[in-house]
């Protein structure tokens, strides 16, 4: 084994030999080091010489704490030494314990219980205060269990320097031995009422960590905490006693009426920040509605803010961050500092002052406020800048873009920040550009413009974290093409070579879209250049099969000659937000795209242009046939495919004699019309309840063995009229049932063979284009909300529905997090809920309940033996008692739903407290006695646990037992 | 629980002694100790002395080369926390006299020994200098 221990302890390295070692070796050798002195600390913890195995210990707790080093392997030494008479050694051993031990996994933890219990028991305080503090640190729910009758002994010990320290102990014991409270509960209120400071603030301290977790069972002792409120002058008391208030008081209005002057006091009396800071912390928590009191805490924010402490700055602005949310005129008036800390040298503080600043965002001020955010993102270091562009974006985006009233700022806002060079938000960006474009039909051209602007842009293309707004740009550009000024020059910017920096993806985007203008181009080409008739049975005999519907396409789309009156205005000189308005209904879009191209036709789209435009794309995408991406070369095929069927016929309309000239102008033109109507149908955000409006085709079972999940469904199923969907402009002016739909589309010439090419469309883009997508997938975009200004042109109908359907959601929102809510509002929701977080708080406050409770009802029993001293104390307080007291009666309801099984004499009391209660006209004078009782029981119930604490150990066994032994 | 964890740690980031008041693994420690290190003595003094870190709020102050730090639940209020470091170092102060980082790691325990007095499960227990001491004080005239 080892060596003899005269000769290890001679020759044991001390701690200060090991530190002095550890300091000496460079840093390579370090670890190679601890390694040599652990192995010399395992053998010398063996020994049988105290000395030598406290000081192997002490090394060891040493390198563990500040290097680490595994000691798991020595926690029988640590039990071993615990039990040294000297005292030195037995700290050393404690504190080892205390550091290292792991209350889940260190079995040796039991073996400490008898010794633990000794020191308890020992006449020096020191060793009982250092039991305490290890206890408070190691304590297992078994040790809890078996130590809570000596802890009992101790809470009332005649010194208050044990005192204090049980009390500070029996927290952790209450939380892995919740039964404990039962028995040491009363003795630790006792202590609220203690001169000492020390042991006040211990008990202080322990409610206001208790109160944190259910607040609502500690609403009887507000009367005690009152007093130390008003009477104590400690700060780090009060400190502590405001954190208890702070969670008592929005339970209670009552009781926030009654703290609120004292709190004010305490706020213009002290000039200790931090108490001046506790109270302003709890008016704005908790006593928000008091407007004095909140003016005052203003004040003494406003006093942070101005003070040259960073710290208090910080704090101040945490605090005002508070206050906003009930009144926001506190921000108002502090609006210059707030601005002027966005240049703080401190990132934490500039953080506050952006939530702050974005807290005061209206209708009226987000154009200003992004102006002044922008030029500090422009100054600041990336990190900030993308915070700031992030909460721009999220307060502006909220509740669908409520504070946006002039989307065309908004969108050039978009737009700007995109060029930012630190800016990372592209996905962010992407997402509203898009969603915009869906929802906000009035702003598309300006978007289209926008849109533009970015795809030209240089600078973009070098930037990974912007090539999701250019995929955006790519998108709107082509979805929107009718609003763009210049098709072809949109054209040139989507193909440009450049393009070839971005990645697969959104190259597939740039090439759909280019496939997009393309089709538009060559369509109002096409379609402009005759504007006569084509006869139908021509059309029959150029498309057949599936394309014969069409037929009837033909003779109506052709261009009225009052539309094309209209269209004879250059097209530049359009103001793009009039075009829409100059339609009504949902014909505005396609008068406009009538106007548009009709002025194209006069303007650009010469045979030669569009002949132009097809080499363009042609000698563009040519290569791309043969990319190695599946996506690009797929819609690159597409593309070159349409242009190898549709280029002859263009070149025909000259070259060719008349009559086939005409043909073979029509073939095309229809074809083109094919195309293009597949990609006017326009898309728009898709409600959460779309798929519910999907008629169940017949033949179909369901619900054939699903029955039983309606039970579970039912609350979230909706009525299938009051949801409704945007996907078609048209239908949603009678999308007040599904039936309607079909008869429509017959009505509806060309749908069946453009619902073809829909499909085949809507198939291949859910396929690739990621952000349409999105929207079109997703469950969690919500219903469009078109600002009623900008929805004129709709009918009444939508309006209504937009609403009704706004509503709604709203509804399910509240039924989601119902349980939330039902759990701060009354006292069932309580109990459910705080099953859920951790079960011994909650039985922790079973248990306080139920202590303070078995106390009221035996007052309301014992009631003749009234104490006038008591009563005389109390007179103080008698506004608070009245409250509280009653609130305890609804907690008592609560509590005998719970404890059913309590003994019936229990519950008989209880029902006399109420029904003594209740009925009672000087309602005052009662609850007066009822508080003397309570007080003469506390004594009652003192002097009888006292007796029986002599049978500790039963009590802690037979738990049925103990309420009568609280009584 | 109101304060989670002290640590004391030097201008190169070395811990000088670490207190936790809750449960951690050896590498959790570690962890922690290496995030909020690197996050605090980044910062310089003009920059106010709380930081969020993951659930904690930590409070430091910087004395001498020294680093101060207290990791708080979010209740907490920074600036008793603030004094509560102040008055930490004061009462080392008193009983080593002109505390510096030398004399923390070669009397570790006495430190964990005050810590111990003025703090139990996270609540701060005893406020006065000489209660503080008089523990500690004792035991050195026994030995």
């Amino acid at each position: 084994m080892t060596g003899p221990s005269l000769m290890e302890s001679l020759f044991q390295r001390s701690l200060d030999d090991l530190i002095k070692g550890l300091r000496l070796s460079p840093p390579g050798v370090e670890a190679a080091f601890i390694a040599k002195s652990v192995d010399e600390i395992r053998r010398e913890i063996k020994s049988t010489d105290s000395q030598t195995k406290a000081t192997a210990l002490q090394k060891l707790t040493y390198l563990h704490s500040l290097y680490g080093v595994d000691m798991s392997w020595a926690a029988f030494p640590a039990v071993e030494l615990s039990s040294s008479a000297v005292h030195s050694h037995k700290r050393l051993a404690f504190l080892s314990a205390s550091l290292s031990f792991n209350p889940n996994t260190t079995d040796v933890i039991l073996l400490l219980t008898h010794q633990l219990r000794k020191d308890f028991s020992s006449s020096n305080p020191h060793d009982v205060s250092l039991a305490l503090s290890t206890l408070s640190s190691i304590s297992t729910p078994d040790l809890s269990r078996d130590l809570t009758p000596d802890l009992f002994t101790l809470l009332n010990s005649s010194k208050n320097f044990v005192k204090k320290k049980a009390i500070a102990a029996i927290l952790r014991v209450f939380e892995q031995y919740p039964e404990a409270v039962r028995v040491c509960f009363k003795r630790i209120v006792e202590n609220l009422e203690s001169s000492d400071m020390g042991v006040l603030s211990a008990a202080v301290g322990l409610f206001s960590e208790l109160t944190v977790k259910e607040p609502r069972s500690y609403l009887p002792l507000a009367p005690e905490f009152y007093k130390i409120l008003v009477d104590s002058r400690n700060n780090w008391v009060l400190i502590k006693v405001l954190k208890i208030f702070a969670k008592l008081a929005p339970l209670e209005p009552r009781l926030a009426k009654r703290i609120v002057e004292p709190i004010c006091e305490h706020l213009r009396r002290t000039g200790a920040k931090s108490l001046e800071f506790e109270c302003v912390n709890t008016i704005v928590t908790s006593l928000s509605e008091y407007e004095p009191a909140v003016k005052l805490a203003v004040m003494k924010i406003q006093e942070f803010l101005l003070d040259n402490d960073p710290n208090l700055k910080y704090l101040g602005l945490q605090a005002l961050a508070i206050v906003a949310a009930n009144h926001s005129w506190a921000v108002l008036e502090n609006k210059d500092v707030v601005i002027k800390s966005l240049d703080d040298v401190d990132v934490n503080i500039k953080l506050e002052a952006l939530q702050l600043v974005m807290a005061m965002v209206s209708e009226d001020n987000v154009a200003e406020i992004c102006k002044v955010l922008i030029s500090y993102a422009l100054k600041s270091d990336p990190e900030f800048c993308n915070e700031i562009l992030g909460s721009i974006l999220s307060t502006c985006s909220r509740n669908f873009y409520d504070v946006i009233v002039d989307f065309d700022w908004y969108v050039s806002l978009l737009g700007e920040m995109s060029r930012i060079p630190h800016c990372q938000k592209g996905e962010e960006i992407e997402t509203q550009l898009i969603d915009i474009g869906m929802r906000v039909k009035d702003v598309r051209p300006e978007l289209v413009h926008i849109a533009r602007g970015l795809l030209i842009d240089p600078a973009l293309l070098g930037n990974p974290f912007i090539h999701k707004v250019l995929s955006a740009a790519a998108w709107l550009s082509g979805e929107y093409v009718e609003f763009s000024r210049n098709p072809l020059e949109l054209m040139e910017s989507l193909l440009q070579p450049r393009s070839c920096l971005l990645p697969p993806p959104i190259r597939a985007v740039y090439i759909q879209s280019a496939f997009k203008v393309l089709t538009f181009c060559i369509y109002s080409f096409l379609s402009s250049g005759d504007d006569t008739s084509y006869p139908s049975e021509l059309t029959d005999s150029v498309l057949k099969g599936d394309f014969q519907e069409s037929s009837d396409t033909a003779t109506i789309t052709p261009i009225s000659d009052t539309d094309l009156d209209d269209g004879l205005n250059p097209r530049s000189s359009h103001q793009p937000t009039k075009c829409v308005s100059t339609g009504n209904g949902e014909d505005s879009v396609i008068s406009h795209e009538q106007e548009s191209s009709a002025s194209l036709k006069k303007q650009q789209l010469t045979q030669k242009s569009v002949m132009d435009l097809v080499n363009l794309v042609e000698t563009n995408l040519g290569p791309l046939a043969g990319s190695h991406e599946v996506e690009i070369q797929e819609r690159a095929s597409n593309v070159l495919g349409m242009i190898e069927l549709i280029k002859p016929r263009i070149h025909s309309s000259t070259d060719e004699s008349e009559g086939d000239k005409i043909k073979g102008e029509l073939r095309a033109s229809n074809m083109m019309k094919l195309m293009f109507d597949a990609f006017s149908e326009e898309l728009g955000p898709v409600s959460v309840s779309a798929q519910e409006r999907v008629p169940i085709p017949d033949g179909l079972v369901l619900k054939e063995s699903l029955s039983d999940i309606e039970a579970i469904c039912d609350d979230i199923k909706l009525p299938i009229s009051s949801s409704f969907s945007l996907v078609r402009s048209f239908s949603m002016t009678d999308a007040n049932t599904i039936h309607e739909r079909p008869s429509k589309e017959e009505y509806e010439p060309s749908s069946e063979s453009t619902s073809l090419l829909a499909e085949h469309r809507k198939r291949h883009e859910l396929y690739y284009l990621p952000s349409e997508n999105k929207a079109m997938i997703s469950n969690n975009y919500p219903p469009a909300h078109e600002r009623k200004d900008l929805a004129i042109d709709e009918p009444e109908d939508l309006v209504k529905l937009t609403k009704q359907s706004l509503d709604l959601r709203k509804k399910r929102n509240q039924a989601k997090t119902r349980p939330v809510v039902v759990k701060l509002d009354d006292g069932e929701g309580a109990h459910i809920a705080a099953k859920k977080p951790e079960l011994n708080d909650d039985l922790i406050s079973g248990a306080v309940r139920e202590v303070l409770l078995g106390n009221e009802a035996a007052s309301s029993s014992s009631r003749s033996k009234s104490s006038n001293k008591a009563s005389k104390e109390r007179e103080k307080n008698e506004l608070n008692i009245d409250r509280p007291s009653e609130s305890k009666m609804d907690v008592t309801n609560t509590v005998e739903s719970e404890v059913g099984h309590g003994s019936s004499r229990r519950r008989k009391h209880r029902i006399d407290g109420k029904e003594k209660k209740h009925p009672s006209s000087g309602k005052e004078k009662k609850e007066h006695d009822h508080k003397d009782k309570q007080k003469s029981d506390h004594r009652h119930g003192k002097h009888k646990s006292r007796q029986r604490a002599d049978g500790a150990l039963n009590v802690a066994a037979q738990s049925s037992v103990i309420p009568d032994f609280l009584l | 629980m109101g304060i989670r964890f002290v640590l004391m740690v030097n201008k190169q980031g070395q811990t000088r002694l670490a207190q936790y008041y809750e449960y951690l693994t050896l590498e959790e420690r570690r962890a922690l100790e290496g995030e909020i290190v690197r996050k605090c003595l980044a910062r310089n003094e003009q920059q106010c002395s709380f930081v969020e870190h993951r659930n904690y709020k930590i409070v430091y102050r910087r004395y001498a080369s020294l680093f101060f730090l207290v990791g708080v639940d979010n209740e907490e209020n920074e600036l008793a926390i603030l004094e509560f470091i102040h008055l930490l170092v004061e009462t080392m102060d008193r009983h080593f006299g002109n505390v510096c980082e030398l004399d923390i790691m070669f009397h570790l325990e006495k430190a964990h020994f005050m810590l111990e007095e003025m703090v139990m499960n996270g609540c701060i227990v005893e406020t006065s200098k000489s209660n503080i001491l008089s523990p500690i004080q004792l035991m050195e005239k026994a030995s």
